[in-house]
């Protein structure tokens, strides 16, 4: 593990994190996503300051990377094939609730295949495997936050909770930041979707501003002429409290 | 009106899905030739410090029925208690311990299996030392947002009754949850940690 992500000139921060907005996650019982009435604990969770053991957190360097990573049109394709369905980037910022970049990040996206098929032994819908896909894909954040993957657009797929029920097109994210108490996974859905505001999965959220968050923009100016559109999607973690007045350390 | 404080939201969790495995586990479900290994698959190198431990167990939904398609990640000390983390300023962590491990529960039998190593003792906020723990995040389809516990260790008695944050909890009879039982599997201690996500003996949660 290395030290790299934080600049010469920076120090890494060790503040407490800002409490989660429970209201603004999705709660863990929503009935019409079916699979939640089993999943959901019933008792409150049990508050807890944040110890070092929430404060710390896994850190990843760029050796684990290779070259092919944040390629999803490429990383698993045969030589010279490339996988079939609309090329896209998508892009954005890992920022914190402060609106400060969140350098050295780990990011990994999954997805199905422009079909709505995923590369999975569990998976029955009808739809083929494209040879060429994968579906997974990593890259770290840089300095100032930014990231960028290289993909093709899933497509929608049918699953069974209603009987007629279908997912947006979407992109499954993980994310570590600078502790665990940040970790997150999330989806990211594309601007205009009609399916979207019909998704029991989306829906979990309550808030139409919550769900507005979670929805890629389309990016002429970012995208590639001839080559692939773009799609500007920004993620935000919790952000931590400034340690400037508080006079003790965690432990000390 | 007063000034605004600009903060931003936090983006909105969602579920991990039944595919999770694609994303963070690919080797295990058979996308091999993209990432050489899975992250977090193997935390222990040959020349860490500590009593090398296994810590296995399943998550149960409100049924009673295991999951088979849960993700958990596992966050901890070291043997002396130093994280691997560049905010850990009380010393460097040993090199050779990740502190971080990731494992499907099994497609089969809804097991899961940590080869690890036992944490030393931690300071809660105010100094005081917290009993040995594992830091558990639990993700799967049905989850809208990762579960954070903790797993406490049935041979840590002092321990943990002097943890702080075991003594945070009001309702005494939820306290074992936390905790695994140890066995012995050719010479090697294995802890047991069931999750119950719901109902009778529901597994502690926190919000951290």
């Amino acid at each position: 593990m290395t030290n790299s992500r934080f600049p010469a000139n920076r120090t890494p921060e060790i503040g407490a994190f800002f409490q989660r907005d429970r209201n603004w996650h999705p709660p863990a019982f929503t009935p019409a996503y079916k699979t939640s009435v089993l999943r959901s604990p019933q008792r409150p969770l049990l508050s807890l300051d944040n110890t070092l053991s929430e404060l710390t957190g896994p850190v990843f360097g760029h050796n684990i990377l290779g070259e092919l990573d944040n390629d999803l049109i490429h990383n698993l394709a045969g030589p010279g094939e490339s996988a079939i369905g609309p090329r896209i980037l998508v892009y954005g910022r890992l920022l914190d609730e402060r609106g400060i970049g969140v350098a050295g990040a780990l990011l990994e996206v999954w997805q199905a295949n422009a079909g709505g098929r995923y590369r999975h032994k569990k998976e029955t819908y009808l739809a083929p495997l494209d040879p060429n896909f994968g579906g997974c894909g990593r890259t770290i954040t840089g300095e100032d936050g930014s990231y960028c993957f290289r993909t093709i657009q899933p497509g929608p797929y049918p699953w069974p909770n209603g009987p007629n029920d279908w997912r947006p097109a979407h992109i499954h994210f993980s994310i570590f930041g600078h502790g665990f108490a940040q970790r997150l996974i999330t989806q990211m859905y594309f601007e205009g979707d009609p399916m979207i505001w019909r998704c029991p999965i989306v829906r979990t959220i309550n808030e139409r501003r919550a769900i507005e968050g979670l929805t890629a923009t389309l990016d002429m100016e970012a995208t590639i002429p001839m080559d692939a559109r773009a799609y500007k999607f920004d993620i935000v973690l919790r952000g931590r409290r400034s340690t400037l007045f508080e006079n003790r350390m965690e432990g000390n | 009106m007063v000034q605004r404080l600009d903060m931003l939201k936090e983006s909105p969790s969602q579920t991990a899905g039944p595919y999770v495995h694609i994303g963070l586990t690919p080797n295990w479900c058979d996308i091999t030739g993209v990432y050489p290994e899975d992250l977090g698959r193997t935390m222990v190198g040959p020349q860490a410090k500590g009593e090398r431990i296994v810590v296995t167990g399943r998550v149960l939904d409100g049924s009673g029925t295991p999951l088979k398609d849960a993700l958990i990640e596992i966050w901890q000390a070291d043997a002396a208690g130093l994280h691997n983390s560049p905010i850990e300023k009380r010393g460097k962590a040993d090199p050779h311990f990740t502190g971080w491990g990731r494992q499907p529960t099994d497609g089969a039998t809804g097991e899961y299996r940590f080869e690890t190593i036992k944490p030393g003792r931690v300071p809660y906020v105010d100094g005081r030392p917290m009993a040995p723990h594992i830091i558990f995040w639990i993700v799967a389809r049905g989850i809208n947002i990762g579960l954070h516990t903790r797993m406490y260790f049935a041979d840590e008695e002092t321990a943990n009754a002097e943890c702080p944050v075991l003594a945070c909890i009001e309702l005494r009879v939820r306290v074992p949850t936390l905790i695994a039982r140890r066995m012995e599997e050719d010479g090697r201690a294995v802890y047991t940690f069931d999750i119950r996500l719901q109902g009778e003996n529901e597994t502690v949660f926190f919000d951290v």
